[in-house]
């Protein structure tokens, strides 16, 4: 048995700009309700960037971060220009160019 | 427009311990239809811990045994908690239940404000200022190492992405831009290579820049364009300006600082100071 604590799961909706495939994003979020996990949701990780949402440092505090949300360059500088820089491991899947099957495999592996 | 007030509440949908689960669509849609009104929910089953939680105000949904939600304190004594029973309720009535909870605090909501702002990729940054030189709305700045940085990202005209492109090192992401690499997509070599012919920007700064802004017609006929050069970024900057200056569609307060060619062309020599003293500043 692994002693390895389970990610945190991080969900963005994207709800301010509609740049990420709705069918993608709302099968996402379809697949984790219907997981048996706890996970997090925010609206937009870019709108919490813009005025340094201090819950992006609680996010990137947590230990391993798993993210559905865009590219992981983007993702990554958003937490950098917050002032919450992401860890090395923190694993981010891409909604703008993955398949919604493919984020989910991602999200819930163990 | 932007509010700055944090998330005023964080939501829980409690599903662990004492709780009635939901099924998994009424959880979908529970969740969708708070996270498109902006908030942000955590979804906290049983046997799997969720996120700690920071000062904000917590409101707890559940289903609890005979529609009674527990009371919870906060053995600190510094969050306020509240729980509400959402047994047999539609979404609206928890949206409404929500909303209530919020009391009229402010938050931004999806649809009103689109979060366009600069965001530097540091790992390809060289700290050349040349962003700093190019804007002329003061978004950039310099840190008190003198590190470029988005000081401003109010200031940033939504739709612009124009210092992205003269960007020499492809640093400058708009994440909610639909093209790459603006966008944050991976930056291939050949857009790399492109971008290390250096920008000279007082071939930006010159005087045709009002000429051009009174010549919509003109403008109205460049197109947007994938390809990257000065030119290029001289051609954008002045669509932009012109948009901001056309039919009412910028706020007065841009109107108002966009009046003169001088003014454009001060402002232009203020930013390439800032951006001299930071380059100085870093070679001592």
């Amino acid at each position: 048995m692994s002693d390895t604590p389970a990610p945190t799961l991080l969900y963005c909706r994207c709800a301010y700009a509609q740049v990420v495939p709705s069918g993608v994003k709302n099968e996402v979020l379809s697949q984790l309700c219907a997981s048996g996990t706890s996970f997090e949701t925010v609206s937009d990780l870019c709108e919490m960037a813009a005025h340094r949402d201090p819950r992006l440092k609680a996010l990137a505090a947590c230990g391993r971060l798993r993210i559905a949300a865009c590219y992981p360059r983007a993702v990554r500088g958003l937490f950098q220009q917050a002032g919450a820089p992401l860890a090395e491991n923190a694993e981010i899947l891409n909604m703008r160019t993955q398949t919604a099957a493919e984020i989910t495999d991602a999200m819930l592996k163990s | 427009m932007i509010i700055h007030t944090h998330r005023p509440l964080r939501v829980v949908l409690y599903e662990g311990q004492g709780s009635i689960p939901l099924t998994p669509e009424a959880r979908l849609q529970v969740i969708s239809a708070l996270l498109d009104k902006g908030y942000a929910v955590t979804r906290a089953a049983a046997g799997s811990s969720a996120m700690p939680h920071d000062e904000r105000s917590l409101l707890v949904l559940g289903q609890f045994p005979d529609q009674k939600a527990p009371i919870i304190e906060d053995a600190t004594g510094q969050v306020r908690i509240e729980t509400r029973d959402i047994s047999g309720l539609y979404v609206q009535a928890i949206l409404g239940l929500v909303e209530k909870s919020r009391n009229g605090t402010p938050m931004n909501e999806p649809g009103r404000w689109k979060p366009w702002f600069p965001v530097i990729d540091y790992t390809r940054c060289t700290n050349c200022m040349q962003c700093l030189s190019f804007c002329l709305f003061d978004v950039y700045g310099v840190d008190e190492n003198h590190k470029i940085q988005v000081q401003n990202n109010d200031n940033c005209k939504t739709n612009c992405p124009a210092c992205s492109r003269v960007c020499p090192e492809v640093a400058i992401m708009f994440p909610k831009y639909q093209g790459g690499p603006i966008n944050g997509d991976e930056v291939n070599q050949a857009e790399a290579n492109r971008e290390k012919i250096k920008v000279d920007i007082s071939s930006l700064l010159g005087g045709d820049i009002y000429a051009a802004l009174k010549d919509r017609s003109a403008a109205a006929k460049s197109r947007f364009s994938k390809e990257r050069s000065p030119d290029k970024a001289l051609d954008e900057r002045k669509k932009c300006l012109t948009k901001l200056v056309g039919d009412g569609f910028i706020p007065a307060d841009v109107l108002a600082s966009l009046p003169t060619p001088d003014e454009i062309l001060r402002k232009a020599e203020q930013a390439k100071a800032k951006a001299a003293a930071a380059l100085a500043a870093q070679a001592e």
